[in-house]
């Protein structure tokens, strides 16, 4: 049932343990993720998010499992739905909501919006609003690290409807070609906008596409952040330490619409679809995890709920209160300011 | 001053820049092994190896964009299209990437990259070959474009285009690559966004790049024998456009012909007109008339491709129209 979205996929590999720490802070970036796009949600609907807004909903355990695998000098670029990423990669959930708001105090200066969030320091190298037009820009940053002789990687977050581009398929020779540090991270929810992937693509598994590259790969099962961060873990390790590329094909589902204009059902998937993917929530399968190895209760999960809550409201407390960027702030930032 | 090529002077302006810059790389299709498809990167590769100057598959897409990622950190690649043709596969990296960054990541990531390649017509190569493409992207805001014409701009812009903190399509004329003039020795920049008079005159200025210089030039030879004075004006960098030059000119001959190889319709020139009615409306004797290919897809046939190019004996009568004498 390789990525056709009709059942929810199983565990391909035994998923490592990992300490206690760590699976609180992957529950509680999970925790942070669902809330914030919830409440952004919300806030589109009360007008105060503009135009195109992608919310994250479901696919948390993949952004948080394969970010917590890189180090902070390394690279991340990522599609236009990647309000979840620029979390689990460190940024404030107030620079994020500001800048969803269009606010100066967001994360890309408000000239970004959903789509173009930015963090220059964190290698956070965007939110990019062409599908599958920024995985060269990966090959770019992985190009640029080994021709300077450093040991960074370069991460390229991208849906599966991506896989269909041209600019896929060339960034993905030339990486194997040219062994660049890259990890092309495939997120596989079944829908590229209302196209189920057996509609689109020739074959349903979408880690074959490697194959015709000479690439490593790996199907891993997108909702077990533990299995995301083992898999991300061995990609990792091959762009670091031998410089070669891999592809994985996150197998994840989105509980929610394409966007905030599209219904969560209805038209291209049934409310039974969605319901049936949602009973393997990756919040739950950790937290269940967890509580299996006696790493947290119920209380716990509830303080870590209300910390969330808390930081989200003072999220949008803050992008609320933030002021617009001046007027001057249109024509800057073209190009760059004489040296 | 020695005489070069206008090719010479490209090759001169990226070993420099190599040299001087260990950030600088080379890559496109053939630019190495090859030498170069018009032999612009001649002996790069021998000089600084495979990894600064690197051959690609055909994939004008995915190496554009490649470019544009090494450049959002740091490096400053110079990324050469066979031909600007080719580009249009590549126009999503130019366009949607490289022109964006910096302002959709409110200022924190910029972009210094150079496209390069030749482009225009050449020699009956038919409807997908001969193009010229400086107007499609000197719309975008966050690109800057550059059309030299003469071997010395060529070297003292791409070196300056390699420098710039900015995307920068750099349009090289396929027709121009024999052309020979004197190259200063030394440290040659040339500004960005500073048009050049090639030849002075009072009675008609004629703005003109890349190689509609040439054309000019020949046709202001031919307006000399009819006793016209005609002032040639090298825009150089399309976009940011140098209106003080042309203003400066028109204002000293009150008439203005604008030529171009690219097609008629919101073309180069058509910005040159605007600026020109709104800003020397009272300068003008005479309506601004342009000279431009035609608006046609290029033929294959001799006489029907001569028929499409702009050419001196149109800028003739075009410069007569201006002066009420035809």
């Amino acid at each position: 049932m390789a990525g056709s979205a009709t059942k929810p996929s199983k565990a391909k590999k035994a998923a490592p343990a990992a300490s206690a720490e760590e699976c609180h802070h992957w529950l509680r970036q999970m925790m942070l993720i669902r809330h914030f796009e919830e409440k952004a949600g919300e806030a589109y609907s009360l007008g105060k998010i503009g135009g195109f807004c992608h919310l994250y909903i479901g696919q948390e355990a993949v952004g948080v499992g394969c970010i917590a695998s890189l180090r902070p000098d390394d690279y991340i670029t990522c599609s236009y739905r990647e309000h979840g990423h620029a979390l689990a990669r460190g940024m404030s959930a107030r620079s994020v909501m500001a800048e969803l708001f269009g606010k100066a105090t967001g994360c890309s200066g408000g000239k970004g919006g959903s789509m173009h969030l930015f963090d220059a320091e964190r290698g956070f190298l965007g939110g990019h609003g062409i599908v599958g037009g920024h995985i060269p820009l990966t090959a770019g940053t992985a190009f640029a690290a080994k021709y300077r002789g450093t040991d960074q990687v370069s991460a390229c977050f991208f849906g599966e409807a991506a896989v269909n581009i041209g600019a896929f398929h060339e960034a993905l020779n030339m990486a194997s070609l040219w062994k660049l540090p890259a990890i092309f991270v495939c997120e596989n929810n079944g829908y590229g906008m209302g196209t189920a992937l057996a509609r689109a693509s020739a074959i349903m598994d979408i880690s074959h596409r490697a194959y015709s590259y000479a690439m490593d790969t790996e199907a891993v099962d997108g909702q077990d952040v533990l299995a995301v961060k083992a898999a991300m873990d061995r990609a990792v390790a091959r762009a670091r330490t031998d410089s070669m590329p891999t592809l994985l094909e996150m197998r994840t589902y989105r509980y929610v619409g394409h966007s905030m204009s599209d219904a969560a059902h209805g038209t291209y998937r049934t409310k039974e679809e969605v319901e049936t993917f949602r009973q393997r929530d990756p919040i739950k399968v950790l937290a269940e995890y967890m509580k299996a190895g006696g790493m947290i209760d119920n209380a716990g999960i509830a303080a870590m709920d209300e910390e969330v809550v808390a930081e989200v409201a003072d999220a949008l407390q803050f992008a609320e209160e933030s002021p617009d960027p001046p007027p001057e702030a249109l024509t800057r930032d073209v190009y760059a300011e004489p040296r | 001053m020695p005489t070069l090529t206008y090719r010479d002077a490209l090759n001169e302006a990226l070993l420099e820049e190599m040299q001087r810059d260990p950030d600088v790389f080379l890559m496109g299709e053939e630019v190495g092994e090859y030498d170069g498809a018009y032999k612009v990167s001649r002996g790069l590769l021998k000089q600084f190896g495979p990894k600064r100057v690197v051959d690609t598959p055909i994939a004008e897409l995915g190496f554009a964009g490649i470019g544009v990622g090494a450049a959002m950190v740091g490096l400053r690649p110079v990324i050469e299209m066979m031909t600007w043709n080719f580009a249009l596969l590549a126009i999503d990296q130019i366009v949607n990437s490289a022109a964006k960054m910096r302002y959709m990541s409110g200022g924190q990531i910029g972009c210094p990259i150079v496209f390069r390649g030749p482009g225009g017509s050449a020699l009956q190569l038919g409807a997908q070959h001969s193009q010229a493409f400086e107007s499609w992207y000197a719309h975008v805001p966050g690109l800057k474009v550059i059309a030299p014409a003469t071997p010395a701009d060529a070297k003292g812009l791409l070196k300056s285009a390699i420098r710039d903190d900015d995307p920068v399509v750099f349009i090289e004329g396929e027709m121009l690559y024999n052309l020979k003039g004197e190259v200063p020795e030394g440290e040659h920049l040339t500004p960005i966004g500073v048009a050049d008079v090639k030849r002075e005159g009072g009675d008609v200025t004629l703005v003109c790049h890349s190689k509609s210089v040439t054309i000019a030039l020949k046709a202001a030879d031919q307006l000399a024998e009819a006793g016209i004075q005609a002032e040639v004006v090298d825009l150089r960098t399309i976009r940011p456009l140098d209106t003080d030059t042309v203003l400066r000119s028109v204002g000293k001959t009150h008439r203005c012909v604008v030529v171009e190889e690219g097609w008629p319709f919101a073309g180069v020139g058509a910005q040159v007109v605007d600026v020109l009615q709104r800003d020397a409306f009272d300068e003008l004797d005479a309506p601004v008339v342009r000279v431009t290919g035609a608006d046609v897809p290029m033929p294959y046939n001799k006489a029907l491709e001569k028929a499409a190019k702009a050419d001196p004996a149109q800028v003739v009568a075009a410069a007569k129209r201006v002066l009420y004498l035809e």
